[in-house]
């Protein structure tokens, strides 16, 4: 392939340079890895407080921790992993880089309303930190109920604008991804023809779109009920403090979706890759997406069991919520279907790949306990719910983002990583893991209460334990990260299919130059179609 | 890339100028006479109909494709679920 200029030495537009052609630039592959780097600093700073929460827990009584300073440090990890991290973290960061090369086109639709959902995103997070120094952060929980994020004198009302903001950033990815698959996709790639990843992120986009209006216009009502008084969810003024639960996790619950979704797609990817088989039952795992979607968005009430609703809406919801499991199910399947009889080759982006489809099976199962209307009211409000959102969230989309960092990372960068320490650092993360999520569930199970900085005597055992898996997940995390970086100081000198992929961003240079293509993309009839791939360069270049 | 432009006469717009300012005076009207349960359906369906000519009309709604009317309905059928979800809690309670 004829050496071309990267997207790192083609500033768009051209008469930008040095830190104003990043801050300027109107490229989705610079404005996917401006989001990189801000939601790393953004997920290291919530590691470092979930790490500090669990040495408070590790041990009986006050610790490191007052009880005022627990709540709001719990509430900051919170708020910082949802909005900050999890939610935009793989379509803001991978979605904007592969999603136009994916459907061999140059840029997002509208590549100034891309910026502008950085900046937005940007401005969200300074909001959240300015809080942090008025009044003091606040100690509700990310879900800001009410009636206490009304009468709570912490300062509510600047950590639910800071959401706000970072609800119109999403909601104009959203936007922008769904025009650009529409209007901006090869002539000759089918709606079937579209690689998996870029499916979920337009599944993902739609409820974004749909469901995000909701939560942006509920927290408006919570800054109004606080400035004003006006009694929306006050029973005494004719409100209803439940209609608030409702309209809240309308939102946050195709939330997850809107988090997981975008991790399934990353692992559609991978498996097929190093497997060297097409994935098994493409269109079942496009169709379980758009499912996912749409059943994901109508079960919000199963948070709800023990707020007060009527029976009713229970039984409706739980049998949803029953529903929803099975397109994911459907996923796991598939993936799995795909390894089977597969020409196996092991590398860091699919060995974490395994441990999420461990990880996330775990969770959406324990997701079925809570699920059923007559177990979720036995481990409500307990640190089983943590274990099990931590599983789905940390364990799903957490893990889908590292195994999208080392799967990517080469093509983003143009170098590559050391397998040895990519290696120790995934058995780290996954065995900490296990290690500090696996007691959360017994310890729920016996009825630990979430949320609380102390606990009872017969709970101690359990947290200790959980505090040292805690330990070795973030060694894990600081070396995934460290090794990641320091690749970056290696000579970029990485071919342009290191791993025998066959998407579009593999037919490209490493990096891609500015518009993507150098030649107009060739589209594959079957987008996962590995007769064509005869060698692995990934053994070659392997901890170069 | 294409961008199509499309004009509306401002006769059609002064007529839905004047559609919409009397729906308005309806829905002030309909406010002060008591139809027990259908106050909230009419006072929805007359909000319903303003909003609906102004997405056909003003939004140009009804030069767009077939992509792009069916992810609109699409949205308002789900938001539709949505509300009529609540009321299998509030109307059992």
């Amino acid at each position: 392939m004829e050496v071309v200029k990267s997207f790192f030495e083609t500033p768009e537009p051209a008469r930008f340079t040095g830190i104003w052609s990043w801050l300027f630039t109107l490229d989705h592959k610079r404005i996917g890895l401006m989001y990189l780097y801000a939601i790393m600093f953004w997920f290291l700073v919530a590691v470092l407080l979930g790490g500090i929460l669990r040495l408070e827990l590790m041990f009986p009584g006050e610790t490191v921790l007052s009880a005022d300073l627990y709540n709001s440090a719990f509430t900051l990890h919170g708020v910082i992993m949802i909005f900050l991290f999890i939610i935009p973290a793989l379509p803001a960061v991978f979605g904007n880089f592969f999603l136009p090369i994916h459907i061999g086109t140059d840029d997002v639709y509208f590549p100034k309303l891309n910026l502008l959902s950085w900046y937005l995103y940007m401005a969200g997070g300074v909001v959240a930190i300015f809080s942090l120094f008025s009044d003091g952060f606040a100690d509700t929980g990310w879900t800001f109920y009410v009636p206490f994020s009304i009468s709570t004198n912490t300062n509510v009302s600047t950590a639910v604008f800071a959401a706000f903001i970072l609800g119109f950033s999403s909601m104009l990815t959203g936007l922008n991804f769904i025009t650009t698959v529409h209007k901006m996709r090869d002539k000759a790639m089918g709606w079937l023809q579209i690689p998996l990843f870029t499916w979920s992120l337009y599944a993902t986009a739609w409820v974004q779109l749909l469901a995000t209006p909701v939560v942006t216009i509920t927290l408006v009502l919570v800054m109004m009920e606080r400035f004003f008084n006006v009694g929306l969810f006050d029973p005494a003024r004719g409100g209803d403090p439940i209609l608030y639960q409702h309209l809240f996790w309308m939102y946050s619950h195709p939330a997850v979706y809107i988090m997981i979704l975008p991790g399934m797609g990353v692992i559609s990817e991978i498996i097929p890759v190093f497997a060297r088989k097409s994935i098994f039952g493409y269109k079942a795992i496009v169709a379980s997406s758009l499912a996912i979607a749409i059943a994901g968005s109508l079960v919000w009430a199963h948070h709800m069991y023990t707020s007060g609703m009527s029976d009713t809406a229970v039984f409706v919801f739980s049998l949803l919520t029953f529903v929803v499991a099975i397109p994911s199910a459907i996923k796991v399947f598939s993936w799995v279907a795909t390894l089977y009889k597969g020409a196996i080759q092991m590398t860091p982006p699919l060995f974490l790949s395994l441990c999420f489809i461990y990880l996330f099976s775990v969770g959406g199962l324990t997701g079925l306990v809570l699920g059923a209307a007559g177990a979720n009211i036995h481990v409500h409000d307990t640190h089983f719910v943590v274990a099990h959102f931590h599983f789905t969230m940390f364990g799903g989309t957490g893990f889908a983002f590292f195994a999208a960092l080392h799967y990517w990372w080469p093509k983003m960068f143009g170098r590559m990583y050391d397998f040895t320490k990519a290696y120790i650092a995934a058995i780290l993360v996954t065995g900490g893991f296990m290690f500090h999520y696996v007691p959360m569930f017994i310890l729920g199970l016996q009825g630990m209460p979430r949320r609380y900085y102390d606990y009872l005597p017969q709970y101690a055992g359990g947290n200790f334990f959980a505090g040292f898996g805690a330990l070795f997940m973030i060694l894990g995390i600081g070396l995934m990260m460290a090794n990641l970086f320091a690749s970056l100081r290696k000579k970029r000198d990485m071919e342009s299919n290191p791993w025998g992929g066959v998407t579009l961003e593999w037919t490209i240079p490493s990096p891609p130059p500015l518009h993507n293509f150098v030649q107009k993309p060739k589209i594959m009839v079957y987008p996962y179609d590995f007769s064509g791939i005869v060698d692995t360069p990934a053994n070659k270049s392997e901890g170069a | 890339m294409e961008t199509e432009s499309h004009i509306v006469a401002y006769k059609t717009l002064g007529l839905v100028l004047g559609a919409l300012l009397v729906l308005t005076a309806v829905t002030v009207g309909a406010s002060y006479i008591d139809l027990g349960w259908m106050n909230v359906w009419i006072a929805l369906m007359i909000a319903s109909t303003k909003a609906g000519l102004v997405l056909v009309v003003f939004m140009h709604m009804k030069f767009e494709g077939r992509a792009v009317v069916w992810s609109f309905v699409s949205t308002v059928l789900f938001l539709a679920i949505m509300i009529g979800f609540i009321f299998w809690d509030v109307a059992f309670r």
